[in-house]
């Protein structure tokens, strides 16, 4: 009994320490930092096959809100970001925590609601003046509320309003990712702000049109950018580099113009590599 | 209704045609959640043991951490585990971040209690009487362990197959430690957490199908183990 006792805990301890030194062993291997946005439309799952391949890296995608990826790459636990919420990425810049940040695409925000409009926001050209109208008339409105850049993005819009929505019996935080958000709002027939990448790969399940679209503050830009390897010596400098060359590449910036036509229609992301904010706005 | 019939002709669609991914996840389940159930049985068992057979000075407070211990929720234990784990956290050197071996850890760490309260429970509610008995007879200390263990048998499976059904069936931990990385850290609960996130239905009753699936199979096993000779 005994010894059998002991080949067993041998034979385990064997198989841990196997498990972990693959792990160990397997050095190039990249941590990139993400919105749920890139993950849920199936953009990654097409271009990171294509970069793996490429360049031999094993790319771990954490697929969380971009105020999270940001935190993750700040604290020096991500080699590379792609985020949506430019203000907050400048502050990384500026605080030398990442480097090398580039334009990579842009879509756009919508307000969603359902087709029957209870606070009449529908056809409105100015988001601000519509969560005006949704916040007087007390419909349900569904926030991210989860420090994302689509958050980020609505509390900008509040904030122009000098109004603070938190609290309100109207306003619903759900604290989760953009498809959980959607799903939360399709339910309570709710109004919600949504990248239109997400929105599109999952309307076929929503009941929800779209109401307001083309106000410029809707403007939804990505950027990708490294986490400075100087901060942090654990950072992959060479694996952050390719991948931010990889995703500005003109390869790469074709495939993301097409992605999602053959599925929805009209493109998810439009590539903008090479082109500047102020390019986007005017 | 739609729904769910589409859920299960998708789960039995998934498991006839053998789909590589999901046979992938539902491997790794196994792999993750079995490692960390064998690890917690060969501590948890003896430990649980010794707890309740041996009276020493702190021993209750001892148990009372182990009780504590099988109430600790996942997200706490996955939040924990993270810290020390990030590569620049005081156990970053290892790189075990986002590995299937950082899942093994954390749910050890979940499992573990809950197998070591339940065993020294159930060797606690032998009748002492066997105990004097077989050291009357002149047992050795690791005879009457195994004596009281086979005695125990009941309980100590039923310890073996809770620690097992719970950290199947955890997703926190799972999913903060391991990161749900298709292909390399992806678990049917992180797996059916995410295709209910994107809104895939029909996809996450599938996996939801495949887990409770193994679930039964491996229980039964258990279950036969334990109920031999009963």
């Amino acid at each position: 009994m005994s010894r059998r006792f002991m080949s067993i805990l041998a034979a385990s301890l064997l198989i841990v320490l196997c498990v972990g030194v693959t792990a160990v062993g397997a050095t190039k291997e990249l941590i990139l930092a993400t919105t749920t946005s890139t993950r849920d439309t199936g953009l990654l799952d097409v271009l990171l096959p294509i970069f793996q391949d490429q360049t031999g890296y094993n790319v771990k995608t954490i697929a969380v809100g971009t105020g999270a990826a940001l935190a993750l790459g700040s604290k020096g636990e991500a080699d590379v970001l792609l985020c949506h919420a430019p203000a907050s990425e400048i502050e990384l810049v500026e605080a030398g925590d990442v480097i090398n940040r580039q334009l990579v695409m842009h879509n756009d925000y919508v307000i969603i609601g359902s087709a029957k409009d209870p606070a009449g926001v529908k056809g409105f050209t100015s988001a601000s003046e519509a969560l005006r109208k949704i916040a007087s008339s007390g419909a349900v409105f569904v926030s991210r509320a989860d420090d994302s850049g689509t958050h980020k993005k609505e509390k900008a819009i509040w904030s122009k309003l000098d109004y603070q929505p938190s609290g309100q019996a109207w306003y619903l935080e759900a604290g989760t990712g953009m498809a959980n958000t959607l799903n939360i709002a399709n339910e309570k027939l709710a109004y919600c702000l949504t990248d239109r990448g997400t929105y599109l790969s999952m309307k076929d399940r929503l009941d929800l049109p779209i109401l307001v679209e083309g106000d410029a503050i809707l403007l939804n830009i990505y950027h990708v950018m490294q986490v400075n390897p100087e901060k942090h010596k654990v950072v992959n400098g060479p694996g952050g580099q390719a991948f931010v060359e990889f995703m500005i590449s003109e390869d790469v910036q074709a495939i993301i113009s097409e992605f999602g036509i053959d599925k929805y229609g009209s493109p998810l992301f439009f590539p903008d590599a090479g082109k500047t904010i102020e390019d986007l706005e005017g | 209704m739609d729904l769910i019939a589409e859920g299960i002709t998708q789960a039995f669609r998934l498991l006839i045609k053998g789909d590589r991914e999901v046979l992938r996840i539902a491997l790794l389940t196994l792999r993750v959640s079995g490692l960390a159930t064998m690890i917690s049985t060969l501590v948890g068992v003896p430990l649980g043991t010794a707890l309740s057979l041996w009276s020493f000075r702190g021993r209750r407070r001892v148990a009372g951490f182990v009780n504590t211990g099988m109430g600790l929720p996942p997200v706490v234990v996955g939040l924990w585990v993270s810290v020390f784990l990030w590569r620049t956290g005081p156990l970053g050197f290892l790189r075990l971040m986002y590995t299937p071996t950082a899942m093994v850890i954390a749910q050890t760490i979940i499992a573990l209690p809950i197998v070591t309260g339940l065993t020294m429970a159930g060797v606690g509610q032998l009748d002492p009487g066997i105990r004097l008995q077989m050291l009357s007879l002149g047992a050795s200390s690791w005879q009457l362990v195994c004596i009281l263990m086979r005695e125990a048998k009941l309980s100590v499976l039923a310890a073996i197959m809770a620690g097992f059904g719970r950290v199947v069936a955890e997703v926190g931990a799972s999913m903060m430690v391991g990161g749900n990385l298709l292909g390399q850290t992806r678990v049917l609960t992180t797996a059916t957490s995410m295709e209910v996130s994107k809104g895939n239905f029909g996809f996450a009753i599938a996996l939801s199908i495949i887990l409770v699936a193994i679930t039964y199979v491996i229980n039964a096993g258990l279950t036969r183990i334990q109920q031999q000779g009963q």
